[in-house]
């Protein structure tokens, strides 16, 4: 005779653990955090090498030039680099009436970092059971995302730039921690391979109901050869925002900043 | 997560939490009418994930520490990483056993400050006067601090 087993729903008193109250309790702590911050900027490009954390660090530290509150999420938790484009020397993070106070560079930018937690020259390496690791490490990084916006007083800002690492992973993170979806900004350099991998993260950003900003194609001038910019301007119905030389000086992101951004 | 006695058709109630220490976890939930009580065992990997969404099976007692799974998982952390000394002043709090502080020593300096918080707000909110390696056992167990 089979088992009479009622259902999870069917089941009415409450569920001690909470899970899902635990959950809701993690993503309202990032709304309560970000109610001061006006935009959330996820700066993405699903190709590697074509200048985000560049960008992102030239456009926070144009904003701050121009008198406004700018910040970095720096997401790419493994192979950090916005504190040496901020200019941020590594010390110690301070910690204030239960939230960490984020590093301050000397024009103004407020940035928080894997750089900043883990030992110079080693990688992010999380404790727990040596087998099977393609499991779980997705979640930790996906969960100290959610503390990197949570529990950093990032303050009242102008703007949030969130630098992703290449791929639509973190960026997919991201729009489910975030109360709302981020603007996008997507970078590029010319070549029709870097467009092609910028085309599919661009459509992934829109799927998940980002708003893209537009395209800064990157490195143009130099030996890459293409007009992925304008062809992905076209395609999305966006524009294209900049055109970085190598070597940009201030004057570059500060036009951007100072125009359609 | 629910767990039924099927024998007495009632939710059973979460009973307590265990951490072995070497990476598993047990929790216990018994039923009200019959008294049975069974156990829920996860292996490292199974701890590990649930660990990973920063959630605690039989529900939390403490607020959120700033960085918690940060602190609490990352192995490759900088000594230097938090300045955890301004964060509390001078005040009169539970003591610590010489065995204790000889304990929390030997916490790595990256999640050290965390869980000494952590240590310190149990007693307190206990009336616990002094903590010895007993209350930092009890309050790992009740705490769901697994590898603190």
């Amino acid at each position: 005779m089979p088992l009479n087993i009622r259902t999870y729903h069917e089941l009415t008193d409450a569920d001690r653990s909470g899970l899902v109250d635990q959950i809701v309790a993690q993503r309202r702590r990032v709304a309560d955090r970000l109610a001061s911050v006006r935009r959330v900027v996820a700066v993405l490009s699903g190709k590697g090498g074509v200048g985000k954390s560049f960008v992102t660090a030239g456009l926070a530290r144009a904003r701050a030039r121009s008198g406004q509150a700018a910040g970095v999420l720096d997401a790419d938790f493994n192979g950090p680099t916005a504190p040496q484009l901020l200019h941020l020397p590594v010390t110690s993070c301070t910690l204030h009436d239960g939230v960490i106070e984020p590093l301050v560079s000397a024009e103004g930018v407020r940035c928080f970092s894997m750089t900043f937690l883990v030992e110079d020259g080693r990688p992010l390496a999380f404790r727990g059971p040596d087998t099977e690791a393609f499991v779980w490490r997705g979640a930790l990084e996906a969960a100290a995302l959610r503390e990197f916006l949570a529990d950093v007083a990032w303050g009242a800002l102008d703007e949030l730039f969130v630098d992703l690492p290449p791929g639509v992973q973190r960026f997919q993170e991201l729009t489910e921690l975030l109360p709302a979806p981020p603007a996008v900004l997507a970078v590029t350099i010319p070549t029709p391979e870097s467009r092609d991998a910028v085309r599919r993260a661009l459509r992934g950003a829109i799927d998940r109901k980002a708003t893209p900003l537009g395209i800064v194609e990157n490195m143009v001038g130099g030996p890459f050869a293409g007009s992925a910019g304008d062809e992905l301007a076209a395609e999305f119905g966006i524009p294209v925002l900049a055109r970085v030389p190598f070597h940009p000086g201030d004057h570059v992101w500060d036009a951007i900043i100072q125009g359609a951004l | 997560m629910k767990f039924l006695c099927v024998e007495c058709d009632r939710q059973m109630q979460f009973e307590e939490r265990r951490l072995p220490g070497d990476g598993t976890l047990a929790a216990a939930f018994r039923c009200p009418t019959c008294g049975r009580v069974v156990a829920l065992l996860t292996n490292p990997m199974e701890t590990q994930l649930v660990a990973s969404l920063g959630v605690k099976i039989g529900g939390t007692t403490l607020p959120p520490q700033p960085m918690e799974m940060v602190r609490g998982m990352v192995a490759t952390g900088r000594d230097d990483a938090f300045d955890d000394a301004r964060e509390r002043g001078p005040g009169s709090g539970p003591s610590w056993s010489t065995e204790a502080q000889e304990r929390l020593a030997r916490v790595p300096n990256f999640v050290r400050g965390m869980v000494k918080r952590i240590y310190l707000d149990y007693a307190k909110d206990r009336g616990i006067a002094e903590i010895t390696p007993a209350v930092m056992d009890t309050a790992r167990t009740e705490l769901g601090l697994e590898g603190m």
